[in-house]
């Protein structure tokens, strides 16, 4: 007969990044139940709403992450621009587009790196990152930064990208694009990774959906579905189809991925032959009074935005639905039969971010 | 002014909209407390289908006690023990109840005005 017993994985451990905490019950290695608790790092910044003005109010949306810090800057404009009935210039959809892609690139390229540093292949780790680079120097070439931007503003956007700058970072777009491929190879070739990755935490059609997974967990397991088929800011004009695998493993969640990364580099592209000259930001005038739900593509899965304003500077309400949030009940399913060694995998295959989770 | 159709209900008629809904293919996006109406808590539910969503929305006075969906939408656990850590919601029958202890946090029910938290 099997031994029963209870295994505390983090909050502090090598492969996590940020803190969560997880009772593993095993039986010899098998894992048989994972029970997860959060919450080290929760910092309320939800109720700041109540002390900072509607508009001073993005550059706290924009710290809830630092790797999706656009898109939780953008989006929370965009929840406020619906309520106040402000249409955006096409310029400044399109400009939101182009840095939205280029948050997928480096999001996903983060955790490439952080993959191949959990299965122990260094090198491929630091090509990951290397790559990344390129990402972020194009970001602080645009923006100024490289982790918090400050580009996006109730109305519009702070700041323009000229058409030599756009020109110039489709030429490093090529080279990325390059690079990418030659880590590809590895990532989904290599035998040593191979091993590590196929048929380990099988996630069913059935299972991602019932259990209401999101983003390249989700369309790992066959689900054709994104956010932005919505077609909210320049995707509408965009031609667009989801990344799928029907695999359901941790392969499968890795080649969707690589595969969204050629196809961020796509849409970058389409964007910089489309955007529009003009304006990149309309006035605003009043308080947001109303509310409203927006939800958008994150790099790790459909977030959702709500924002309710009672016509005065400050707003009664904001609340994020981040994505890993909605992945922690399919995490704790993928984990189910799992052998213990292969836990940090797991987590990591979510693409965890515990700052977005507990904001 | 908003994504998807916000359908008002009452309390009691939640465990039964939701298990509708379940049965017509939604899945759960999310579950939160918007904001208070005078005393009353006034909670949203989020479904999604293909791109569309539905919200239903209930009021719920601080001593009412909330009927778990988690038996019908396995995921709902992670937001109703969140809507208890941090409002103080009291919510009967979750599949996997923490009692407060899924965020540890130093205070308890931060998001709810001190005068009218329980000893």
């Amino acid at each position: 007969m099997s031994t029963r017993s209870i295994v505390p994985f983090g909050p502090q451990h090598p492969v996590l990044p940020e803190p969560i905490h997880l009772d593993l019950v095993l039986e010899d290695e098998k894992v048989v139940e994972a029970v997860p608790s959060i919450g080290f790092v929760h910092r309320g910044l939800e109720q700041l709403v109540e002390k900072r003005d509607f508009q001073t109010y993005v550059y706290v949306a924009e710290r809830i992450c630092g790797i999706c810090s656009f898109m939780h800057g953008m989006s929370y404009c965009e929840a406020v621009e619906k309520i106040m009935d402000i249409e955006l210039p096409a310029r400044a959809k399109y400009l939101r587009t182009i840095w939205c892609e280029m948050s997928r690139i480096h999001s996903h390229l983060l955790w490439l790196g952080l993959l191949a540093d959990a299965f122990g292949f260094e090198s491929l780790f630091m090509q990951s990152w290397r790559i990344r680079e390129t990402i972020l120097d194009m970001f602080e070439e645009s923006t100024g930064g490289r982790i918090i931007f400050s580009v996006n503003k109730i109305g519009g956007q702070r700041r323009d990208m000229e058409n030599s700058m756009l020109r110039g970072f489709l030429t490093k777009l090529d080279q990325v694009e390059e690079q990418v491929k030659s880590i590809t190879e590895a990532f989904l070739n290599d035998h040593a990774v191979n091993t590590r990755l196929r048929g380990v935490g099988i996630l069913t059609k059935e299972q991602a959906y019932g259990l209401g997974a999101v983003g390249p967990f989700m369309r790992a397991s066959g689900i054709e579905f994104d956010m932005r088929m919505r077609g909210y800011d320049a995707y509408k004009d965009l031609d667009f189809r989801p990344v799928t695998s029907t695999e359901c493993d941790s392969y499968a969640r890795c080649k969707v991925r690589i595969g969204e990364i050629f196809q961020a580099i796509d849409l970058i592209r389409q964007a910089v032959d489309k955007i529009p000259e003009g304006d990149i930001a309309v006035p605003v005038k009043g308080f947001p009074n109303g509310e409203a739900f927006v939800r958008v593509e994150q790099p790790r899965g459909e977030a959702l935005y709500y924002v309710c304003g009672g016509g005065k500077k400050f707003l009664e309400r904001f609340r994020v639905r981040t994505p890993t949030f909605a992945n922690l009940p399919g995490l704790l399913q993928t984990l189910k039969g799992c052998q213990l060694a292969d836990v940090p995998i797991l987590i990591l295959t979510i693409d965890p971010c515990i700052s977005c989770t507990e904001r | 002014m908003t994504d998807g159709e916000i359908r008002e209900i009452e309390l009691e008629a939640l465990p039964a909209e939701a298990l509708k809904l379940k049965n017509s293919g939604y899945r759960l996006i999310q579950m939160c407390v918007n904001r208070r109406i005078g005393q009353d808590f006034q909670l949203t539910y989020s479904f999604g289908i293909g791109l569309d969503c539905v919200h239903l929305r209930m009021l719920v006075h601080p001593e009412d006690e909330v009927m778990s969906i988690s038996s019908i939408y396995e995921p709902a656990f992670l937001y109703e023990n969140e809507m208890q850590d941090l409002f103080g919601i009291h919510i009967s029958m979750i599949s996997l109840d923490y009692h407060g202890n899924l965020y540890r946090l130093d205070k308890k029910t931060p998001y709810r005005p001190s005068e009218e938290k329980e000893s």
